[in-house]
């Protein structure tokens, strides 16, 4: 089966460079592509309004998100993944942005939307869809993790694509009302021990509690995306952004917001998203995702076709607890490193795109990056987080990922030493 | 052209200094007449930006600096983007929108229970009633014993499992507190049709669960009153997050960058055990004849309705019962007809009359289950459109022969 698997992207990689992996590629009859007239140059393309709103062209429609269908009983409740091998820059479009819901997504519509706020607050009250919109708003861009990307690969190297591996990522522009003002408007009692139990409007509901001095941080009540309306499998009309914090967190359709003097444990932070250790014991409230980089091209989903020569190693980071401030690239799974040219600096808790530009001869290599953030945290390996965890967390796994590069340039997803 | 606006919305964000910068550059470039339209708008955007700038405070180096960089540099681009948005004001007076919530709204919503078991509402129910709620609404799923099926969640045994190889993470061995239990199985299950359950139920269900998780023994019964008496096993077993003394106070630290490792050696691949999705391949044809076209997209719309039926029926080769019975020949078949599935009365009666499925009966039933068969136990309030039934009847019916 290995080899089937390995002999199929072989000759992928061989077809798309003509079999010769050199850099020089000599042409010996001119490029029809040139010499002939093609029709594309002569005849005209679709009028405006063909697709009024627009997908994106068919030559991409393998750009699109994945799901693994033995990982879950039931698509409903279940996850899909980002096809970050596939993209570049930082912003992920919605349309191929992760999805994972605990009992489906829903379609809400705006004029049935409420939002609740009660508990320890002076004025517990209902506000519509409209109201939201009345309160000052904010725009950033913000990461959101899904806190078990990568929880596949604690026992081991297991999925063969960065897509599988590191997909359920996105990083959107993200419009909406600071939760502070919304809570400000309840008269919330904002003392620092108290906490807000936040739950979605499907039948998941989806509670988690969150300590009131991350509400009053940055958490925002959003309602646009990348400019746009939410949509549907992200919590349209409104979901809670939480910057840096674990996905499960951003809880969608959001419904109620009540203070409460203390965590609800609901079955979100108790059965789930707590992370089990080696000696049986679980953490709980293990919130922040810590700063991960991985490369996103080359990966096993995206080899290299073209041959020896230049070569654009690339690939995103991020930190819940605030900037990237480097990126480290190693090509010999982690004897040496050097730091890789931030191509796109993201802002606090949000993608950061790097590039490292090599010549590659055809070496065998084991890629590796590791993310640096503000605070001064180095991502650890995966031995020294299985060190401290053991094999069990199935959540927070950001350890550094290798990519085996062989002499065709096929790319495999391995575990070294 | 182009250019005039670039420039504009560039001054727009950034200081009178700048504004000098960006006209000296336009004049190299723009005619007349534009210039003077960017003087015109230039001129009716500086009160406003004058006010800005007050609230702003950005100092004038920063932005020339800035503005020379912009297009070579997003470092800078992103510095300036970060000074430049201001968050929202914090009012401390109320703003007045929305409106008071009432009471009833508030006790709609307000359901959730604390670990102290706040929030529980009056009622009981025993483990023998329990067994047979589980049973007709639960077991499909997560098993007659609660040991799960397929890939549905286990939520009984596992004991002393935590520290070993291969956890078992259930009700009785992980979870810390019943009141979780209590309040996801009222709000969230069952799955596909959550918060039918009367409390009395979910009662008789917890009780049931913490009677298959060996906690309590057959003649139990739950209820608000006893229920803060129960104490879960694992109650002990978390810890607060303490990442910021087990690791970050290690890894925070100057990372090597040569000579790191001795050697390094590939100890596993992920091909070894393949079992990575396909790729999707991009076909090279898409012709289809334009008859076909409607009728296909009838059934692939039926195909995306029935994902409302998928969480309790199954249709082709390996359709099995779950909480619903299979569907496949549904067409020509008795209502209530498999011996191997569970029904409720009136699907029972109709068996004996031999009633058969035909569209008719179907659409009728789809679109009000409950009312066409009083008492079925179908928790599904039927489909909303003739277009959904339509879809769902051609659908069903390729998986009749
Ligand atoms: C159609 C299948 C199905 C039926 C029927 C069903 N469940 Fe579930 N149950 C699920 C799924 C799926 C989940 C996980 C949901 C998620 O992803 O959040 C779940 C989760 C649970 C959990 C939490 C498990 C954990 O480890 O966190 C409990 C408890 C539970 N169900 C109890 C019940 C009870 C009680 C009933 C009957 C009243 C019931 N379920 C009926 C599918 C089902
Ligand atoms: C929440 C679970 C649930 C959902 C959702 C659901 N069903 Fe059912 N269905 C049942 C159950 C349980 C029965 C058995 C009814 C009885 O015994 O009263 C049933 C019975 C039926 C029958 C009769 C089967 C027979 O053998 O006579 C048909 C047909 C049917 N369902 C179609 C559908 C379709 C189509 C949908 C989606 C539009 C759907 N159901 C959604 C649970 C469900």
């Amino acid at each position: 089966m290995a080899g089937l698997t390995r002999r199929r992207m072989l000759g992928g990689a061989a077809a798309a460079t003509g079999g010769l992996l050199s850099s020089k590629a000599e042409a010996r009859s001119p490029d029809p592509l040139i010499t002939e007239l093609q029709d594309w140059a002569s005849q005209t393309g679709d009028g405006v309004d063909a697709t009024p709103y627009g997908l994106p062209i068919e030559y991409e429609r393998d750009v699109i998100r994945r799901n693994v269908p033995w990982l879950t009983a039931d698509t409903i409740s279940s996850v899909n993944f980002t096809p970050i091998h596939a993209l570049d820059g930082t912003i992920t479009p919605q349309g191929c942005a992760f999805e994972r819901h605990h009992s489906g997504a829903i379609a809400l519509r705006k004029q049935d939307y409420r939002l609740l706020i009660n508990g320890l607050v002076e004025n517990p009250i209902v506000l519509t869809y409209g109201d939201i919109e009345r309160f000052p708003r904010e725009t950033h861009v913000y990461f959101c993790e899904c806190a078990a990307n990568t929880g596949m690969e604690w026992a081991g190297a297991q999925l063969n694509g960065v897509q599988f591996t590191h997909g359920m990522l996105h990083n959107m522009e993200y419009t909406g009302v600071p939760l502070r003002v919304l809570l400000a408007e309840a008269g919330a009692d904002m003392s620092d021990q108290n906490w807000l139990y936040i739950e979605g409007a499907d039948a998941s509901s989806n509670g988690r509690s969150l300590p009131m001095a991350k509400a009053l941080d940055d958490c925002l009540v959003a309602f646009k995306a990348n400019g746009e309306a939410l949509r549907k499998e992200h919590g349209y009309p409104v979901r809670l952004v939480v910057p840096g914090w674990e996905g499960n967190l951003w809880v969608k359709w959001l419904r109620r917001i009540e203070v409460v003097a203390e965590a609800v444990e609901s079955r979100e932070e108790t059965s789930k998203y707590t992370d089990l250790l080696a000696n049986g014991t679980a953490r709980k409230w293990s919130w922040v995702m810590d700063a991960k980089a991985v490369i996103t091209s080359p990966s096993p989903q995206a080899p290299i076709f073209h041959g020896y020569g230049p070569l654009v190693i690339s690939g995103l980071a991020w930190s819940g607890h605030g900037r990237i401030t480097r990126v480290d690239v190693s090509l010999d799974g982690g004897v040496s490193w050097e730091i890789a040219r931030l191509g796109y600096r993201g802002s606090d808790k949000a993608l950061t795109r790097f590039y490292h530009d090599i010549h590659w001869n055809g070496n065998e290599m084991l890629l590796q990056a590791r993310a640096i953030d503000e605070t001064g945290y180095v991502q650890p390996t995966k031995s020294q987080l299985r060190a401290v965890r053991g094999e069990n967390s199935i959540y927070h796994n950001n350890g550094v990922q290798t990519w085996y590069v062989d002499s065709q340039g096929v790319v495999e997803n391995v575990e070294i030493t | 052209m182009s250019r005039l606006p670039n420039l504009f919305v560039l001054a727009l964000g950034i200081t009178t200094l700048l504004l000098g910068v960006a006209y000296g550059v336009a004049t190299r470039y723009q005619m007349a007449a534009e210039r003077q339209v960017m003087l015109q708008q230039v001129a009716a955007v500086r009160p406003q930006f004058d006010e800005a700038k007050s609230i702003d405070e950005v100092p004038t180096t920063t932005n020339l600096a800035d503005a020379e960089d912009i297009g070579s540099e997003n470092r800078i681009a992103t510095d300036r983007d970060a000074k430049a948005s201001v968050p929202a004001p914090n009012s401390l007076r109320r703003l007045g929108i929305g409106r008071p919530a009432l009471p009833a709204e508030i006790a709609a919503w307000d359901v959730d229970i604390m670990p102290d078991g706040h929030g529980l509402p009056e009622g009981r129910g025993d483990v023998e009633t329990g067994e047979a709620i589980f049973s007709d609404y639960c077991a499909s799923c997560h098993g007659d014993f609660a040991e799960g099926v397929d890939n549905w969640p286990v939520l009984a045994g596992g004991f002393d499992t935590l520290a070993e190889d291969n956890p078992i993470k259930t009700i009785g061995s992980y979870w810390p507190h019943l009141s979780t239990v209590w309040d996801y199985i009222q709000r969230s299950m069952p799955f596909g049709s959550a918060q039918t359950l009367d409390e009395d139920q979910v009662y008789a269900i917890v009780a049931y669960l913490l009677y298959s998780n060996d906690l309590v023994d057959e003649s139990f019964a739950l209820s608000h009153e006893n229920f803060a008496d129960i104490l879960m096993p694992n109650v002990a077993g978390f810890v607060v997050d303490d990442r910021a003394e087990t690791e970050y106070a290690l890894w925070r630290k100057k990372p090597c960058m040569q000579n790191c490792k001795e050697s390094v050696n590939i100890t596993m691949r992920a091909s070894d055990l393949d079992v990575t999705p396909e790729p999707i391949r991009l076909e090279t044809s898409t012709t289809h004849s334009d008859g076909e076209v409607s009728d296909k997209d009838i059934v692939k719309n039926g195909q995306k309705v029935f994902k409302k039926c998928q969480t309790c029926h199954q249709v082709g080769a390996q359709a099995k019962h779950r909480v619903g019975p299979h569907l496949n020949k549904i067409f020509g078949r008795v209502i209530g007809g498999l011996e191997d599935f569970r029904y409720s009365q009136v699907f029972d009666v109709a068996a004996k009359e031999g009633q058969i499925w035909d569209e008719e009966s179907m659409a009728a039933f789809l679109l009000e289950p409950r009312t066409y068969f009083q008492g079925t136990k179908m928790a599904f309030s039927g489909l909303r459109t003739a277009d959904e039934i339509a879809g769902v009847i051609a659908y069903l019916k390729t998986y009749s022969d």
